[in-house]
C-alpha cells in the first residue's frame, strides 16, 4: 500500500459531502424531477463514499502493474453495479414523473389521501372499522344474530 | 393413519367437482371419507382397549426435529370415532339440507371434509407441534365454515371473531408447547410425559399459556363469547364443529395433558373455576333464549364448561366420567342441532314463540328430540344419565365443586325441558305447522345419534371397559360406569337435579321478569367489541401520528435519523485519522471545485433542463474522480450512464413544464437545507472514519489471485462481477428487468408487445428514386426536424459503434469493459439512431421487442449458471475451454463470458425499453394529443 493510497484525500471527502448534501436537499422537494436529480447526485456521492472505503492506486487489471499498487477492486465492483441500477431507477422515476404529469398536469408528489383521511379520523376520535357485529334485538347482547331462519330468508327473497 | 388423512385431502379436493356433477347429493360420496375414519378407528378398538397405542411415524422436517408422529390411545380413539361418525352423518344430512342451487355449496363440502381431516391430524398427533398444526387448520376451516354466507355482515363478523379469539389462544398455546418441548428436548407428548417436569414459574407459565389455548378453543370463560356468535354458520356446521368436533379440541387437549399436568399449581383452580362458572352462566343464558339454535349454543357453552372442569380435574374417576360425558354430549348435542335444522327447514323459523303443533307434524322427529334432550338432562336409561352419575360420583369429596356441578345440572335440566317445550308445545294463537313428512336423509342422522345415546346407557359396562384405559393413566379407578350402581349419593343428586330442573322449568312464568333482568356475561360480545374497538382506535392514533402521508416528511425523518445515530456514534467514538492528505493528484481539486459549483447551482436552478445539465456535470466530474482513483471500469460505465441519463431525461423533459412550479413551501426551505448540510457532514465523517475503523484485512486482497486462477481473467473488477460475486450481478439483472418492465407499464396504455410502429409504406424507398437514403426512418420526420448531416454521420458510425460494444463485451475479461459497458455503448447507438430518425427508425434499428431481449438476457445469464451446475460445478462457476481453431490459432474461452453476454443483452433491453416507452410511445402521445406542452417544445416546428 502506497502512501498516496492509504486513505481518502480531503478534496474527495469534500466532494462526497457536497454531493450528498445537495442530493438530500433536492430529495426533500416535492417535484419528482427534483427528487430524481437529488437521487442521482446522492447516488454519485454515495458511490464515491463506497469507493473511498478501498485504497486507490493503479487499475485493478493483473499485469498492468504490481498487485500491491492496485486499487481495491471490491468496492469498484459494488459501485459498478450501483451505477447501472441507478440508471434503471432513474428511468423508472422519470416514467413515474411523466405518468404523474400525464394524469394530473404536474409532477409534484401530493400527500397520501388515505393517510390524510386517517388523520382526520383520529382528530374526530373515530374508529377505523364500522363493521361491528352489533347487538341483537332489544339491545340484549346475548341475542347475537345467528344464521337467518328459513322464513326470514324467504321473505328476504320476496322483497 | 396417513392414508386416512390423504383420503380426506383427496375428497376435499374432489368435492367441488362432485358438487358440480351431482349438486348437494355429492355429500353422499364425500361422507365416505369420515366414515372410513370411523370404521378404521372401530377396527382398532381391540388394540386400544387393553391400554395399548397405535403408532405411526414418518419423517418430515428434520431440521426442526419435527416428524409426523401419530399415536392413537383411548382418548384419541374416542375422538376419532366422534369425528368420523358425526362427520359422516352430518354430510349425509347436508345432502338434503342444502337445496340444489345453494351458493357456495362446493366450498362448503370441500371445507367440511378438509376440516374433518384437520381434526384427525389434531387427535392423531403425538408431536405437540403437529398437534398445533392441526389445531390451527381447524381454526382456519371453521373460519371458512362460519363465514359461509359471505354476503352477510354478521356472518363475516362471527367468522372473524371466532378466528381472532381461537388464534390468539392457539398462539399462546404454541408458546406453552415450545416451553415444554424445549425443556424436554422433544415435542413428542409420549416422551415429554415420561420425563420429569421442569419446576417453578417456568412450568406454571407454560401451563397457563396452554390452558389459554384450550379454554379459548372450547369457548370456556373468559373466551366464550365467540361460540354463540358462531351460530351464524349453517346448522350442519353448528352440529359438527360446535357440538361434536372442534370445540371438543380444547377438552381433548385438557384431557390429554391432565394426567401429567393436573398437579401443577394453577391447573386445577383454573379449569375448575372457569369450567363451573361457564357451566352456570351458560345454562342461565340458555334459559333466556327464544331462538332454539341459540338456546343450544348457550347450552353447549355450559356443557363445555362442565367437560373442561371434569376432564381437567385429573383424578381417575373424573377422567372416566369426563370421557363418558364427552361421548354423551357429542351424541345428544349434535342430534339436537340437526333436529333444529329440520324444524327450521319445515316450519321456516326457529323462534319458539312462533312454533306450534310440531309434535303432530312428525312423530319420529319428536321421539328423536325427546331422546336427545332427555340424555342432555340426564334422564335414565340414557347415556347422559350414566355420564352425569359418574361425574357426581367422582366429586363427592369436593362439596363446593359438587354444589356448582349440581346447580349447573339443574339449569341443564331446565333448558332441556325448555327446548322440548319450545319446539313441540302447542301454543294458542299460533298457527300450527301442518303435518308433513321429512326426508329420510334428514331424519336418519339425528336418529342414529339419539339411538346410540339410548343404546349406550344400558351398555354402560361395555363403555366402562373401553374408556377405562384412559382413566388408568391417572391411577387406580374405583368408579364404574353403570346404569344402576345402587343407592349412592350420586343417584340422590341426579334425582335432586332432575326435580330441581323440573321445578325451575315449571315456574318459568313467574321467573320471566327475573330472567329478563339478569343477564349473564357469557354472551361477551360487547366485551370483545370493546377490545377490538380499543385496538382499532389505538391503530388509528398510531397511524395518524406516524403516517402523515407526506413524502418529504418521511424522508426527512429517515435522514435525521441517519444524521443523529451514526453522527452521534462517530462523535463519541471519534476514530479520526491523524493525517489526511489534501489530494492525490493536482487534478483532483480542480474536478472537485467543478462538482461543487455545479451541485450548488443545480439546487437553486429554476429550469428543469438547467438543473439536469448541472447534475450531469457532477456525474461526469465523479467519473473523472473514478479515473484518478484508479478505477477505469467505473469511469467508463459512469460516462456511458451519465450520457444515457441525459438522453432519457431530455425525452421526458420535452413534455414537462420548462420551469419548476413556484414552491409555496418556503418556510421549510431552511429545514431542508439544514438536513442536507448535516447529511453531507455526516457522509464526510463516514468517509474519514470508515477506513480508520478497519480491523480485519481486506477481503479483496485475494481477489487478483482468485481472478486469474479461478476466473481466468485479468480484469479483477469484471471477474468479480461475473464470477466471484456473480450472484450479486444476477440480482442486479433481475432489478434491471423489473425496472424496464415498470417503465414500459407506466407509459404504455396498451400492450407493449403489440405491433411496433412501422413506417407507413415501408416497402418502398421513401426518399424517391435516385436519391441516396441514409436512414430509412428519416423520411417520416418533418423536414424542419430532419438533419441530413446527423443522418449521414449516424449511418456511417452506427455499425462501428455496435462492433465497438461487442469488442468491449469480449475484451472485458482482461481489459476495461465488460457486459455493462458494452451494453450501454450498444444502447447509446440505438439512442442516436432514434434521435436522428425518430421512432420508425428505432424499429428499423432493432426490429425486436425489448421484452424479448430482456428475457433472452436473463435466460442466458441464468442458463450459464445452470449449465455449470449440470456439468458438476457449483452455480455460476467458470471453466476455461482451450481449442486450436484452424486459421485463427489458439483460442480460449471462459464460460463466464456467457454470463456477461446475458448482462449485455439485459442492458440493451433496458435501454431499448426506455426508448420505446419514453421515446416512441411518448411521441405517439404527442401526436395523439396534438400538442407538446412543455419547456422543450422541440416538436413545435413540425406542425407546420
Amino acid at each position: 500500500m502506497t502512501a498516496s493510497g492509504a486513505g481518502p484525500t480531503l478534496v474527495l471527502v469534500l466532494a462526497v459531502a457536497v454531493l450528498v448534501g445537495c442530493g438530500v436537499i433536492l430529495l426533500l422537494e416535492r417535484s419528482l424531477t427534483r427528487i430524481l436529480l437529488g437521487v442521482i447526485m446522492l447516488g454519485n456521492g454515495v458511490n464515491l463514499l463506497i469507493l473511498l472505503g478501498g485504497r486507490s492506486g493503479g487499475a485493478p487489471i493483473v499485469g498492468t502493474g504490481p498487485v500491491e499498487r492496485m486499487s481495491d477492486p471490491l468496492p469498484q465492483a459494488m459501485v459498478l453495479t450501483s451505477i447501472v441500477i441507478t440508471f434503471g431507477f432513474t428511468a423508472f422515476l422519470l416514467a413515474v414523473a411523466y405518468r404523474s404529469w400525464y394524469l394530473s398536469g404536474d409532477d409534484e408528489v401530493p400527500d397520501d389521501l388515505e393517510d390524510r383521511q386517517i388523520i382526520r379520523r383520529a382528530g374526530r376520535n373515530e374508529a377505523g372499522a364500522v363493521d361491528f357485529g352489533g347487538e341483537g334485538p332489544n339491545g340484549d347482547p346475548e341475542q347475537v344474530d345467528p344464521e337467518p331462519a328459513r322464513r326470514r330468508l324467504r321473505r328476504g327473497d320476496d322483497a | 393413519m396417513l392414508v386416512l388423512l390423504i383420503l380426506h385431502l383427496v375428497a376435499a379436493l374432489a368435492a367441488p367437482l362432485f358438487v358440480s356433477w351431482w349438486g348437494p347429493r355429492a355429500c353422499y360420496p364425500l361422507a365416505l371419507a369420515p366414515a372410513a375414519a370411523f370404521c378404521w378407528a372401530a377396527a382398532r378398538t381391540p388394540a386400544v382397549a387393553d391400554g395399548g397405542a397405535v403408532v405411526e411415524t414418518y419423517p418430515w422436517i428434520r431440521q426442526l426435529g419435527l416428524d409426523i408422529a401419530f399415536r392413537l390411545t383411548t382418548l384419541s380413539w374416542l375422538m376419532t370415532l366422534l369425528i368420523g361418525g358425526v362427520g359422516a352423518l352430518v354430510l349425509v344430512y347436508s345432502a338434503r339440507y342444502f337445496s340444489a342451487g345453494s351458493i357456495g355449496l362446493a366450498q362448503f363440502a370441500a371445507v367440511l371434509v378438509a376440516f374433518a381431516g384437520a381434526m384427525l391430524v389434531l387427535v392423531f398427533a403425538d408431536d405437540l407441534l403437529l398437534l398445533y398444526v392441526g389445531w390451527e387448520l381447524t381454526t382456519i376451516f371453521s373460519y371458512l365454515l362460519i363465514g359461509h354466507s359471505t354476503e352477510r355482515r354478521s356472518s363475516r363478523w362471527a367468522a372473524a371473531q371466532a378466528l381472532t379469539v381461537t388464534t390468539l389462544g392457539g398462539l399462546a398455546m404454541l408458546v406453552g408447547f415450545i416451553m415444554l418441548g424445549e425443556h424436554a428436548g422433544t415435542y413428542r407428548w409420549s416422551e415429554i410425559s415420561a420425563q420429569p417436569l421442569p419446576g417453578g414459574g417456568y412450568l406454571v407459565g407454560a401451563v397457563l399459556l396452554i390452558l389459554a389455548g384450550a379454554l379459548s378453543k372450547s369457548a370456556v370463560l373468559p373466551f366464550s363469547s365467540w361460540l354463540p356468535v358462531a351460530m351464524a354458520a349453517p346448522t350442519p356446521v353448528s352440529a359438527y364443529l360446535h357440538a361434536a368436533a372442534m370445540v371438543k379440541a380444547g377438552v381433548y387437549l385438557v384431557g390429554l395433558l391432565a394426567p401429567v399436568l393436573a398437579t401443577v399449581g394453577p391447573w386445577r383452580p383454573v379449569v375448575q373455576v372457569a369450567g363451573v362458572a361457564t357451566m352456570l352462566l351458560g345454562g342461565w343464558a340458555a334459559l333466556r333464549q327464544t331462538d332454539l339454535k341459540l338456546l343450544l349454543a348457550y347450552g353447549t357453552v355450559s356443557q363445555l364448561g362442565l367437560l373442561v372442569a371434569v376432564t381437567g380435574s385429573g383424578t381417575p374417576d373424573a377422567a372416566l366420567a369426563g370421557t363418558a360425558m364427552l361421548l354423551a354430549h357429542a351424541l345428544f348435542k349434535a342430534a339436537l342441532f340437526l333436529v333444529v335444522g329440520i324444524i327450521d327447514h319445515g316450519a321456516g323459523t326457529r323462534d319458539l314463540r312462533e312454533l306450534s303443533g310440531l309434535r303432530h307434524w312428525s312423530r319420529p322427529l319428536f321421539v328423536v328430540a325427546v331422546l336427545a334432550a332427555a340424555s342432555m338432562a340426564g334422564v335414565p336409561p340414557l347415556v347422559g344419565f350414566v355420564a352425569k352419575e359418574a361425574v357426581f360420583g367422582a366429586f363427592t369429596d369436593q362439596p363446593v365443586l359438587l354444589t356448582g356441578l349440581v346447580a349447573g345440572t339443574v339449569l341443564t335440566v331446565a333448558y332441556s325441558a325448555r327446548f322440548l317445550w319450545g319446539a313441540f308445545a302447542d301454543r294458542p294463537g299460533v298457527e300450527p305447522v301442518p303435518p308433513g313428512s321429512i326426508a329420510a336423509s334428514l331424519l336418519v342422522p339425528p336418529a342414529v345419534l339419539a339411538g346410540f345415546g339410548l343404546l349406550a346407557g344400558p351398555a354402560a359396562s361395555v363403555l366402562d371397559d373401553l374408556l377405562r384405559p384412559y382413566a388408568d393413566l391417572l391411577g387406580g379407578v374405583d368408579a364404574h360406569l353403570a346404569l344402576w350402581a345402587g343407592p349412592t349419593p350420586a343417584l340422590g343428586l341426579s334425582v335432586l337435579a332432575l326435580v330441581g330442573g323440573g321445578l325451575l322449568f315449571a315456574v318459568r312464568g313467574p321467573l320471566a321478569p327475573v330472567l329478563a333482568r339478569l343477564r349473564s356475561p357469557v354472551g361477551g360480545n360487547p366485551g370483545y367489541e370493546w377490545v377490538v374497538g380499543r385496538f382499532d382506535r389505538l391503530a388509528i392514533e398510531v397511524t395518524s401520528a406516524t403516517q402523515r402521508g407526506s413524502l418529504p416528511q418521511y424522508l426527512g425523518i429517515i435522514l435525521v435519523t441517519l444524521v443523529l445515530v451514526p453522527g452521534a456514534a462517530m462523535l463519541s467514538a471519534s476514530p479520526w485519522r491523524a493525517r489526511i492528505p489534501l489530494w492525490d493528484s493536482p487534478l483532483q481539486p480542480v474536478v472537485v471545485v467543478v462538482i461543487t459549483v455545479a451541485a450548488v447551482l443545480a439546487v437553486g436552478a429554476r429550469r428543469r433542463l438547467t438543473a439536469m445539465l448541472l447534475v450531469g456535470m457532477t456525474g461526469y466530474g465523479t467519473a473523472m474522480l473514478f479515473v484518478l482513483h484508479g478505477a477505469p471500469d467505473l469511469a467508463l460505465t459512469q460516462f456511458l450512464v451519465e450520457t444515457s441519463t441525459i438522453a432519457v431525461f431530455v425525452l421526458v423533459l420535452r413534455r414537462l413544464p420548462e420551469r419548476f412550479s413556484a414552491r409555496p413551501l418556503r418556510r421549510t426551505r431552511w429545514v431542508r437545507r439544514v438536513i442536507g448540510v448535516a447529511a453531507g457532514v455526516v457522509a464526510a465523517g463516514l468517509a474519514l472514519t470508515a477506513v480508520g475503523a478497519r480491523r480485519a484485512p481486506d477481503i479483496s486482497a485475494a481477489f487478483p489471485d482468485l481472478a486469474v486462477a479461478h476466473g481466468y481473467g485479468r480484469n479483477v473488477v469484471n471477474v468479480t462481477l461475473v464470477d466471484i460475486r456473480a450472484w450479486d450481478t444476477m440480482g442486479e439483472l433481475a432489478v434491471l428487468v423489473v425496472a424496464a418492465t415498470g417503465v414500459a407499464s407506466l407509459i404504455f396504455e396498451r400492450s407493449r408487445t403489440g405491433p411496433r410502429p412501422r413506417r407507413p409504406g415501408s416497402d418502398q424507398r421513401a426518399g424517391g428514386p435516385g436519391r441516396p437514403v441514409w436512414l430509412r426512418g428519416g423520411a417520416t420526420l418533418y423536414e424542419e426536424r430532419r438533419s441530413i448531416v446527423l443522418e449521414v454521420v449516424i449511418r456511417l458510425i452506427f455499425h462501428t459503434v455496435v462492433l465497438f460494444s461487442l469488442f468491449l463485451l469480449f475484451s472485458g475479461h482482461n481489459a476495461p469493459g465488460g457486459g455493462f459497458a458494452g451494453g450501454l455503448v450498444a444502447g447509446l447507438a440505438l439512442v442516436v439512431r432514434y434521435l436522428a430518425g425518430g421512432r420508425y427508425e428505432l424499429t428499423e434499428a432493432a426490429p425486436i421487442g425489448a421484452g424479448a431481449i430482456l428475457g433472452a438476457g436473463l435466460a442466458v445469464a441464468v442458463g450459464s449458471g445452470v449449465v455449470a451446475l449440470l456439468v458438476g460445478g457449483s452455480v455460476l462457476e467458470s471453466a476455461k475451454v482451450d481449442r486450436t481453431l484452424p486459421l485463427i490459432g489458439d483460442a480460449h474461452l471462459v464460460t463466464s463470458l456467457f454470463f456477461d453476454i446475458g448482462v449485455y443483452l439485459v442492458v440493451i433491453g433496458l435501454v431499448l425499453d426506455i426508448l420505446r416507452s419514453l421515446g416512441a410511445e411518448v411521441d405517439r402521445h404527442i401526436e395523439a394529443t396534438g400538442t407538446a406542452t412543455g419547456g422543450l417544445t422541440v416538436d413545435k416546428g413540425e406542425r407546420a
